[in-house]
């Protein structure tokens, strides 16, 4: 019994470390200039965590082997030692610490620095189960929204026309292109129930929680096409709430702008 | 602290009804949550097999199931509607009525009065109250399933203002919802009335020699989880009601204004969809350890019987214990990262987050020093105490990851942190029950669980839990969404179907082993080996009386507590352990 007990506690240790040596699957493709930084802490955490749980899992097989009573008659009488109980602590503290003052480097950067100047803007308000992605056209100002104006097929985002603002706004469904190499300012509103705009490979995730219009900024550094998903419940096709972020050239970009605001 | 525990003994009921549906005895309302918990794990095991039925084949058709189910199928493969409402109510049933029920009303009511030598509960009248609103707020869930729309589909988190919009935001969002709540909230008051009790029993009715550091580990764990159900639970049930008030008389607590669903404009203005993410997180982040704390209790106590040695190091563990209660309410926002709430304060509930892991640390490092140098009896209840180490071990540390601002953003709402969860306040308290289950039946029905049998399924349960839910983990750094009622439609999920088959392969055949603790339960009942008193040589009070107890526990016979709770190998004493009430010995001889 104990000697197979031992063995599962090893085994299953074994297989872990196979399954997060990213063998067998890791994080999408990282695009923005944040990202690399969140991986980095994901590592530096995984090497912690890692040796943490080896050690444990692996003393906790051998003591279970060693210290069966039909091998070890002897028990060691002891309440405990309060020397190794004061070191084991103070070094966990330590070591805990760290990675959470580590991890919130990234963090500050993203959250509590100022909107880049000259950040390009964009507006995403998300619904029940579409994203509508508002840009402010050639004046940079977000025309005024006005709830009761608006209608799923005509106006999703009740943009209201007489704001001189709302002119010449350019809103799209499901669809959010942006320039390469730019800061992105994005804020972020819902116009029902709370969802959550993640891009995988921008790992970048924010709730757009109704009655807020939380504003962040992110650049992504390659051009391509991604996944945006909703990460929060929303309601019955929360899982198929899918958008689709286009990173394109500076010059692609105002291409596709023109387009979009001829229609 | 009293000297003798309360002399008012009630009398022996006599009628069926006094004596077995509306007892106040408190070994019997033990008995009683613990079915009520037994009949909940069923529900919410079935539950999570047919979720996992949808996640692995979600294109599949199954005509029986449609058979069982009509409204879950509508002629096809499972509706997206019906897995959600399936997951809702898993994890209500799993939280609140086998988690938060077992350990604490179910083990906590029989053996806490018996363990500190008293001979019930302080209100006995209050114990009954507490388990028929429990029994009543479990009927009011199931029956969200069959009113119509069916069972909600807002999670067990319930945000508003998903669950304040009422049926134009989703199916089971209606009159299932309004059940959801109504349970809940009798269920809170249910819970605050057994803290109550559990707080008054321990401070006023210890024996005679029982000191607060004299004190199983098991009492120490079920009193601090009855300190936090008692601060936490008031804060859901204002919640709950906040709630219901938004949804049936039409205020706005939860409910900002403009919004629209569906092109129809809500008449709703003021309210804060993030005020309900602090209170149910102010309640629900202390839940986690209201769940997992008893399983500590008993993996101590487990750990220290069979390895026929003392606890290691009892006074830090008692300080581990209430360090992690305590921290426990200061980490609430860490659920809500991603949510809009400031980032400043993100940082704080970061750092208290991580620190939470110490107490934690240092209780698993006192687990293995209570192994070190022992004497190990594998008996099934052992074998759950050390699964419970390791599935704590693997369920707590990644803890670490998610308590990390900007690690969360990416892990967020992921498989990540439900492989989390699942293994530590799920599987790694569930552990706990089973190994209190193996323990302290033969008190309890006196005749002994089948050693054999139960060996046969902690060995597929064990291998189980850990196939299904450590490449859970992998699933969420891939990326994988919980929530999602299938992970087909992206493309960035594409790689993770192979996964959701085997982790449903291996649910599917752990699901199918736990027929044979059920088994194994009921035949023991009636057909197992008549129980010893005292058949583990353990140490504590409850094993120096009748399997079953009479009546009032003691037999009129209130003890004295002269030793340590864990004294087993003791050089010099005549058997390998002292009993708590054994006369004091000379030590040192």
């Amino acid at each position: 019994m104990a000697i197979s007990f031992a063995v599962t506690i090893w085994l299953i240790v074994l297989a872990t470390i196979y399954l997060f040596s990213g063998q067998m699957g890791w994080f999408p493709p990282q695009v923005s200039e944040h990202g690399g930084a969140i991986d980095d802490q994901f590592f530096y955490t995984l090497i912690v965590v890692g040796v943490a749980f080896t050690l444990a899992q692996v003393i906790l097989g051998y003591y279970v082997w060693r210290y069966r009573s039909s091998a070890h008659k002897e028990v060691t009488y002891t309440h405990g030692n309060t020397k190794v109980e004061i070191v084991a602590t103070v070094v966990t503290a330590v070591v805990f610490v760290t990675l959470a003052i580590m991890g919130q480097k990234v963090w500050a950067q993203l959250h509590l620095q100022g909107i880049p100047e000259g950040a390009i803007k964009v507006e995403v308000t998300a619904q029940q189960f579409a994203w509508n992605i508002r840009y402010p056209g050639a004046d940079g100002q977000f025309g005024r929204t006005i709830p009761q104006l608006i209608n799923d097929q005509l106006n999703p985002v009740g943009v209201d026309p007489k704001d001189p603002a709302s002119e010449d706004d350019i809103v799209t469904l499901n669809r959010m292109a942006i320039p390469v190499n730019r800061d992105i300012q994005i804020t972020l509103r819902s116009k029902d129930v709370t969802h959550s705009f993640f891009v995988p490979a921008l790992r970048f995730k924010q709730d757009t929680t109704p009655g807020m219009a939380i504003s962040s900024h992110f650049k992504a550094l390659k051009i391509g096409e991604y996944e945006i998903a909703c990460a929060e419940l929303c309601g019955i096709q929360h899982y198929k709430m899918r958008g689709f972020l286009m990173v394109m050239s500076g010059e692609d970009f105002a291409g596709w702008l023109k387009e979009q605001s001829e229609y | 602290m009293s000297d003798s525990g309360n002399p008012e003994v009630h009398a022996e009921p006599t009628t069926f009804l006094r004596k077995w549906i509306f007892s106040i005895d408190h070994k019997i309302i033990g008995i009683q949550y613990y079915f009520l918990a037994l009949i909940a794990v069923f529900i919410g095991l079935a539950l999570s097999v047919l979720m996992r039925l949808r996640l692995a084949w979600p294109n599949e058709s199954w005509p029986l199931l449609e058979k069982i189910f009509p409204i879950g199928f509508d002629g096809g493969p499972m509706t997206p509607e019906f897995y959600l409402a399936l997951m809702t109510m898993h994890g209500t049933i799993m939280v609140f009525f086998v988690l938060t029920t077992a350990p604490q009303g179910g083990f906590g009511n029989y053996f806490l009065p018996i363990q500190i030598g008293a001979h019930d509960m302080a209100f006995p009248v209050l114990n009954m109250l507490s388990f028929w609103v429990t029994f009543v707020s479990m009927g009011v869930m199931v029956a969200a399933f069959f009113v119509v729309g069916g069972a909600p589909i807002s999670g067990w988190t319930a945000y508003a203002p998903l669950s304040a919009l009422g049926e134009v935001a989703g199916p089971g969002l209606g009159a299932g919802q309004n059940l959801w709540i109504i349970s809940i909230a009798l269920f809170c008051l249910a819970s605050l009335l057994g803290a109550l009790n559990f707080i008054t029993t321990v401070l006023n009715m210890r024996a005679k020699g029982m000191t607060l550091m004299k004190m199983p580990l098991t009492v120490w764990t079920w009193f601090t989880t009855a300190i936090l159900a008692l601060l936490s639970f008031p804060v859901l049930l204002a919640g709950g009601i906040l709630l219901l008030l938004d949804r049936l008389g039409g205020t706005s607590f939860f409910i900002p204004g403009g919004l629209v669903v569906s092109d129809t404009v809500i008449e709703h203005s003021g309210g804060s969809p993030i005020l309900w993410q602090h209170l149910f997180w102010f309640f629900g982040h202390p839940e986690v350890y209201i769940a997992i704390l008893p399983g500590m209790g008993v993996a101590s106590q487990l750990l220290s019987t069979f390895a026929r040695k003392p606890i290691f190091g009892y006074r830090a563990m008692v300080v581990a214990i209430f360090a992690i209660g305590l921290l426990g309410f200061f980490v609430w926002g860490h659920h809500m990262f991603v949510s809009g709430l400031s980032p400043l304060s993100a940082l704080i509930f970061s750092v208290i987050t991580l620190t939470i892991g110490v107490p934690s640390a240092i209780k698993t490092f006192n687990w293995l020093g209570t192994l070190w140098g022992g004497k190990i009896r594998f008996t099934t209840a052992m074998l759950y105490a050390i699964g419970f180490v390791s599935l704590f071990v693997s369920g707590g540390i990644t803890g670490l990851f998610l308590g990390q601002t900007s690690i969360d953003v990416q892990l967020h709402d992921t498989y990540f942190p439900v492989a989390h969860f699942h293994m530590i306040m799920g599987v790694a308290a569930l552990f706990g029950i089973f190994g209190g289950t193996y323990y302290w039946f033969p008190k309890m029905f006196g005749r002994m669980l089948n050693e054999w049998w139960g060996k046969f399924h902690f060995w597929i349960t064990f291998i189980g839990v850990n196939a299904i839910f450590i490449p859970m983990h992998l699933m969420g750094i891939m990326g994988g969404l919980r929530r999602y009622a299938q992970s087909t439609e992206f493309k960035f999920l594409e790689p993770l179907q192979s996964y959701q088959e085997f982790v449903s392969i291996a649910a599917f055949i752990t699901a199918a082993a736990q027929v044979i603790f059920l088994v194994n339960l009921f035949w023991s009942i009636f057909k197992g080996k008549k129980a010893s008193e005292n058949p583990w040589e353990s140490t504590t009070l409850e094993w120096t009386i009748p399997s079953p107890p009479p009546h009032d526990n003691f037999a009129g016979k209130i003890p004295i507590v002269h030793h340590d709770p864990y004294e087993y190998g003791v050089p010099g004493s005549p058997r390998d352990f002292v009993m708590q009430t054994d006369p004091p010995i000379e030590k040192n001889k």
